[in-house]
């Protein structure tokens, strides 16, 4: 009992509508566990995880390489950039910019590189509002499909300091 | 047959329950303790939720962040784990029929707990440690910050100890006869949890203070997050379980409810203990370096058996409850048993709303944002604190609220003023942090980040920002904190009066929320056998199972509707 040691005959299975409740519940679980690996086969979002070993510096001239050889204009002084369609674009997290500006085509893949040079910061999509987490020292690989057309804000929801509210990027869906 | 020493013990006139007095020192100071911190908590809440609130925006940036971390820490660490710690020593002594196991011990414990947090706080409000309560890896704080948390930490460890001692000779001096008691149980499940995290604690933070030291070169990001969340996230499961705790026990104080069926409890507190360790997954679902299996296993706690767990004891409170009642002839329909509960004692009505906030809210949005592919569109957005303060907040501080409302007169024996204060303060409290809540839920929903300044973006080289809607319910956000902060202030205002200066009722009995006849006959529903009687009602309870069922429909409804709203993103592996 809650207060009191329970009588001694305590050990017994759930009658009634707690036994009820106990397997309705039990079968809900199962339901929700059973949805992640479905969806992970099935599903067309999944958070694999890929990602690799790269030190900000390296990744830094990664970069600079994907914005030399694929720059098709410029905004605010920013580059704008266009990824040829199944290859390999670059964002790079920095205190606090998103760099460079992507421009990619509707229903095409890319293979998306996302790190850091210095500390953690947040990718986030707006407004349909997709997020994955950034980290210095990994290069993170987003298979991405974008589904709709527009201009996408990319901001950063990981604390990154004073200028946090400051670090904001682009994509351009074509 | 009690073990205690001579001259230091009492037996409480209310209930009849043994109290040592060297535990009673120590609930007592913890609890003062605890308080503190939570006034500091809730005066930062105010300042930061004014501050989300877009059209306020009260604290400059620098401001926002730095007392966003003493919120952070001063509530989730600080006033949770001290109040804990009394509710231990509580447990430990008083319902295993024990003296406490050390005093020495428990001093060292204290002073070690209140030295370390308030070296954190100096630190924090001089603007060396403004790396927020996680203190993500590259920021960097200053060494005592680390060092203060290590405090806390092994202080809090050594009062666990001294728990874990206390059950030792209580078994040994055979305190109690046959099993412990449920609410005992609970404690003991917490304690455990409780060391585990603290141990993944250690591995976090003792590298990272020899870092901020300059002798540890480099600290990985990732491997830091999933130590981290190790501490981070299971620490959770000992709130989850100290609250259960909680509800059982004032169920019985309030109502005279006791569990229908013990192995049932029981084993659910078990699977706290077996599941929850794997719990540091929900941080990082959308991390890069962590596999989709290891995600899909760790963030459902092995197949969801600790959501199994709270569903269960979600089940068996009310299900209590609703028995007793019965037993006192509230046999009406299905409701009039809840109808006519003792909604006017603030025990009560706290443990009950505090069951449906941590279910119907802090429940159904953390299984759901817990799921490995919807965190998608969750991660870091204020749906995240949404959730949480529906469970910490609404679910643990409010059952923690209702039980000061007894251990005041009980352990402090003392007596309130301004009752009436007391009996609405519960009210006031839960619909701020319901509105909170859901202020912060929505607005998430439209991907507002949490830890986040100036949603507008003035100033960024890129616009970006967000409509209306958004900001209608960072509004809501505000108007749920201003509320939620009076409900805070008048608990915290109500027990100091209490506690320094509340008339002795030393060999009193209490019966201040609810009539000494009413009390009585609790004391008597509870006390009964469980005869044939008590079985046949316990069978049935249709008020539970309506309610359960209700929240079952909630739960697969949002869960669905978020599956549904995450088809609709852009394709992502
Ligand atoms: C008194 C009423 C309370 C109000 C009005 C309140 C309000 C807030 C607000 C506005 C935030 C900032 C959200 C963001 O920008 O990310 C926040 C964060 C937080 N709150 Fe509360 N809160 C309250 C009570 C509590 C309590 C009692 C706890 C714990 C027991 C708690 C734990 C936290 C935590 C852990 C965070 C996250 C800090 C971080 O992101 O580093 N809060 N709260
Ligand atoms: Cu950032
Ligand atoms: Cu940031």
């Amino acid at each position: 009992m809650s207060i009191k040691s329970p009588e001694s005959n305590w050990f017994k299975p759930p009658e009634g509508s707690e036994r009820l409740w106990v397997g309705v519940a039990l079968v809900w679980c199962m339901v929700m566990f059973l949805a992640m690996p479905y969806w992970h086969f099935k599903g067309k979002q999944n958070s694999t995880g890929e990602s690799y070993a790269v030190t900000p510096a390296e990744f830094q001239k990664r970069v600079n390489r994907f914005v030399e050889t694929n720059k098709v204009g410029e905004k605010n002084g920013i580059p704008v950039v266009e990824p040829s369609p199944g290859g390999d674009a670059y964002l790079m997290g920095q205190m606090w910019r998103w760099y460079p500006i992507l421009k990619l085509k509707e229903g095409q893949t890319y293979r998306l590189h996302i790190s850091s040079v210095d500390l953690q910061h947040g990718f986030s999509v707006l407004p349909i509002n997709i997020n994955f987490q950034v980290l210095p020292g990994y290069d993170h690989v987003l298979t991405l499909t974008p589904t709709s057309k527009g201009i996408f804000q990319v901001i950063c929801n990981e604390f990154c300091g004073i200028g946090h509210h400051l670090m904001t990027g682009q994509i351009i869906v074509e | 047959m009690g073990n205690f020493l001579e001259g230091r013990y009492r037996t409480c006139n209310t209930t009849g329950l043994p109290v040592c007095l060297d535990a009673q020192f120590f609930i007592k100071a913890h609890a003062v303790a605890a308080v503190v911190f939570f006034l500091i908590g809730a005066i930062a809440a105010l300042l930061i939720a004014l501050t989300r609130w877009s059209a306020v925006h009260l604290l400059p940036a620098m401001w926002f962040y730095r007392v966003l971390t003493l919120h952070g820490l001063n509530m989730l660490i600080f006033w949770i784990i001290s109040f804990e710690i009394a509710i231990l020593y509580f447990a430990g002594t008083s319902l295993l029929n024990s003296r406490l196991f050390s005093r020495k011990v428990a001093w060292v414990a204290y002073v070690l707990m209140v030295v370390g947090a308030l070296m954190v706080d100096y630190i924090v409000l001089i603007g060396k440690g403004d790396v927020l309560m996680t203190s993500y890896p590259p920021l960097k704080a200053h060494p005592l910050f680390y060092l203060g948390i290590i405090f806390f930490a092994v202080g809090t460890l050594i009062a666990v100890f001294n728990f874990f001692a206390t059950v030792y000779i209580a078994r040994r001096d055979k305190t109690y006869e046959g099993s412990m008691p449920l609410v005992a149980y609970g404690a003991l499940a917490a304690a455990i949890i409780a060391v585990v995290t603290l141990l993944h604690g250690a591995t976090v933070m003792i590298p990272s203070f020899l870092w901020s030291l300059g002798l540890v070169e480099h600290i990985d990001a990732g491997w830091y997050r999933l130590v981290w969340w190790g501490l981070g996230h299971p620490s959770q499961q000992i709130n989850v379980a100290a609250m259960v705790a909680v509800w059982y026990f004032m169920a019985t104080l309030t109502t005279g409810a006791k569990p229908l069926n013990e192995t049932v409890c029981r084993a659910a507190f078990v699977f706290y203990i077996l599941f929850i360790n794997l719990a540091s997954a929900h941080h990082l679902l959308v991390d890069p370096g962590l596999n989709a299996s290891w995600k899909i296993w760790n963030t459902s706690y092995a197949m969801y058996l600790a959501v199994l767990a709270s569903m269960i004891h979600g089940f068996t409170v009310p299900a209590s409850i609703e028995v007793a009642q019965r037993l006192k002839g509230f046999t009406r329909g299905i409701f009039n048993w809840l109808t006519s509960a003792p909604w006017g004692d603030p025990g009560f009505a706290s443990i009950f709303l505090s069951i449906v906030i941590f279910g119907f809210i802090g429940g159904i949005t953390g299984v759901t944002l817990g799921t490995e592919q919807i965190n998608i569109i969750a991660h870091n957005t204020l749906r995240i604190p949404g959730h949480f303060h529906a469970t910490v907040v609404g679910g643990t501080t409010l059952a923690f609220m209702g039980l000061t409302y007894y251990v005041v007169p009980l352990i402090f024996q003392r007596d309130f003023y301004f009752k009436k204060w007391a009996r609405v303060q519960p009210y006031i409290f839960a619909s701020g942090v319901v509105l909170l809540s859901l202020g912060m839920s929505f607005a998430g929903s439209y991907g507002v980040p949490r830890r986040h300044w100036d949603v507008n973006f003035t100033g960024a080289p890129l616009s970006a920002g967000f409509d209306a809607a958004a900001h209608f319910f960072l509004g809501v956000l505000g108007i749920g904190g201003i509320l939620a902060f009076t409900g805070a202030l008048i608990f915290i205002v109500l027990t100091v009066l209490a506690v320094f200066f509340g008339k002795s009722i030393a060999g009193q009995p209490f019966h201040g929320w609810q009539p000494a006849e009413k009390f009585k006959l609790s004391m008597e529903i509870f006390s009964r056998k469980k005869d044939e009687k008590f079985e046949q009602i316990a069978h049935k309870v249709p008020g539970t199972v309506v309610l359960v069922f209700v929240l079952l429909i909630s739960f697969m409804v949002y869960y669905f509707a978020n599956w549904k709203a995450l088809a609709d993103v852009w394709w992502v592996r």
